[in-house]
C-alpha cells in the first residue's frame, strides 16, 4: 500500500458509483487489548461481502482520511484511513495503520465478492 | 520425553512458535514426528509488517507461506490446514471441528496433544480450539486418551488452575524457536525492532514453556 492520494482515491471511488459492489469493512483494536491493558476493551467489527450500491462517495480529511458512501437507505463510513492501493484484482483497498504498522480500520470495494 | 507422535492444535499461524516452539523443536530433534493442525490462516490479524507490506486481502497467502517456513524451521513435516477463518472459530458448529480433530487423532494415534486451555486462551479462537480439542479427546475411550498439554495465558491462570504441571526449559532449542517466530515476518517484524533491553525481556519470557495437563472428570 501507499500513503493516500485523496484525488486518486476520489477517482477510484467514482468508478464504483451506482454499481452493485461488495465491501469489506472492519475496525479493530486487537484481540489482546483488554489483556494488555485492564482499562481497555477488545473492540472489533467486520462485514465481509456486504453488497451495496452507493449514489455518492467522498474521501475527506487530511491524513488520516475519512470515507463516506451514501446509499438509498443509509451510509457506509470509515475514519482513520492512511493508505491505499488498487490490488492485482483491481479492487480498491483503503486501510488505516497505526505507528506500529498494525491495521486499525479497513474499507475495501470490489465488483466481485471477496474470497 | 518418551512420545511417539505429537499432535499440536492451534488456530493461528504463529501460535505454535510462541506457545510451544521450543518444545516442538525438542521433539522433532529427538526424532518424534509432530503434526500441526492449524485451524485458520490468521486472515484477520492486525499486524501487517513494519512498515506494513501486507494488506487484508494479501495476508492469507503470505501467512500460509510464513507458516510453512516456520514449520520447516521447527521440523514439523506434517501440516494440516483446516480452512476455518480467523475470529470465526467459536461461531462454527462445534461438532464439526470436534469430529475433524477426532479423525486426526484416530489417524495419527498421538501420545501427546498440545492445544489451548479452554477459557484461558484470551483470544476467542484459542478458547474455541481448546474446547473442541478437549471434547475430541474426552469422546475417546478412557484408556485410549492421549496426554493433553494445555497452554493458559490468562492473568488469573495460576489462581484458577494452580501451578503448571509442565515447566519446560527450552534454552537448548531457543535459537530454533526464535527463528520460527521470525519466520512469521508479517506478525513479528515489529517485535524484533524493539530496543535490546526490551528484546532481552522477551527472550527471558520465551525461555520457558509451561503447560497444564488437562484433567478429565472421572467418566
Amino acid at each position: 500500500m501507499q500513503p493516500i492520494d485523496d484525488k486518486k482515491v476520489q477517482d477510484a471511488l467514482n468508478n464504483y458509483k451506482n454499481k452493485t459492489i461488495y465491501i469489506h469493512l472492519e475496525t479493530t483494536n486487537g484481540a489482546y487489548a483488554a489483556h494488555r491493558n485492564d482499562a481497555a476493551m477488545a473492540v472489533s467489527a467486520f462485514i465481509r461481502n456486504g453488497k451495496i450500491v452507493f449514489s455518492q462517495g467522498k474521501i475527506t480529511g487530511d491524513n488520516p482520511y475519512r470515507v463516506g458512501l451514501k446509499m438509498d437507505d443509509g451510509w457506509v463510513y470509515a475514519q482513520g484511513l492512511t493508505d491505499w492501493e488498487i490490488d492485482t484484482e483491481e479492487r480498491l483497498l483503503l486501510a488505516g495503520h497505526d505507528t506500529e504498522g498494525r491495521i486499525a480500520v479497513a474499507l475495501h470495494l470490489s465488483e466481485k465478492p471477496f474470497t | 520425553m518418551e512420545e511417539k507422535h505429537v499432535l499440536v492444535v492451534f488456530p493461528h499461524p504463529d501460535d505454535e512458535s510462541f506457545g510451544a516452539g521450543g518444545t516442538i523443536a525438542q521433539f522433532t530433534k529427538a526424532g518424534v514426528p509432530v503434526t500441526y493442525a492449524c485451524l485458520t490462516l490468521g486472515e484477520m490479524g492486525r499486524n501487517m509488517g513494519k512498515p506494513p507490506f501486507a494488506t487484508r486481502e494479501s495476508i492469507p497467502n503470505l501467512r500460509k507461506k510464513e507458516l510453512k517456513d516456520a514449520c520447516e524451521v521447527l521440523g514439523i513435516k506434517d501440516l494440516r490446514l483446516l480452512g476455518y477463518r480467523d475470529k470465526t472459530v467459536e461461531f462454527e458448529e462445534e461438532e464439526k471441528i470436534v469430529n475433524e480433530i477426532k479423525a486426526l487423532i484416530n489417524e495419527l494415534n498421538p501420545s501427546l496433544i498440545i492445544t489451548h486451555y479452554p477459557e484461558h486462551g484470551v483470544h476467542p479462537d484459542h478458547d474455541a480450539t481448546g474446547r473442541a480439542t478437549v471434547e475430541a479427546v474426552r469422546q475417546l475411550a478412557k484408556g485410549k486418551r492421549p496426554k493433553l498439554y494445555c497452554i493458559a495465558i490468562t492473568k488469573n491462570r495460576e489462581t484458577v488452575l494452580g501451578n503448571p504441571d509442565i515447566v519446560n526449559d527450552v534454552e537448548d532449542t531457543m535459537s530454533i524457536k526464535v527463528e520460527a517466530i521470525r519466520a512469521h515476518r508479517s506478525q513479528t517484524e515489529a517485535m524484533f525492532q524493539k530496543p535490546i533491553d526490551e528484546n532481552n525481556r522477551i527472550k527471558k519470557w520465551l525461555k520457558e514453556e509451561i503447560f497444564w495437563l488437562y484433567q478429565f472428570q472421572s467418566i
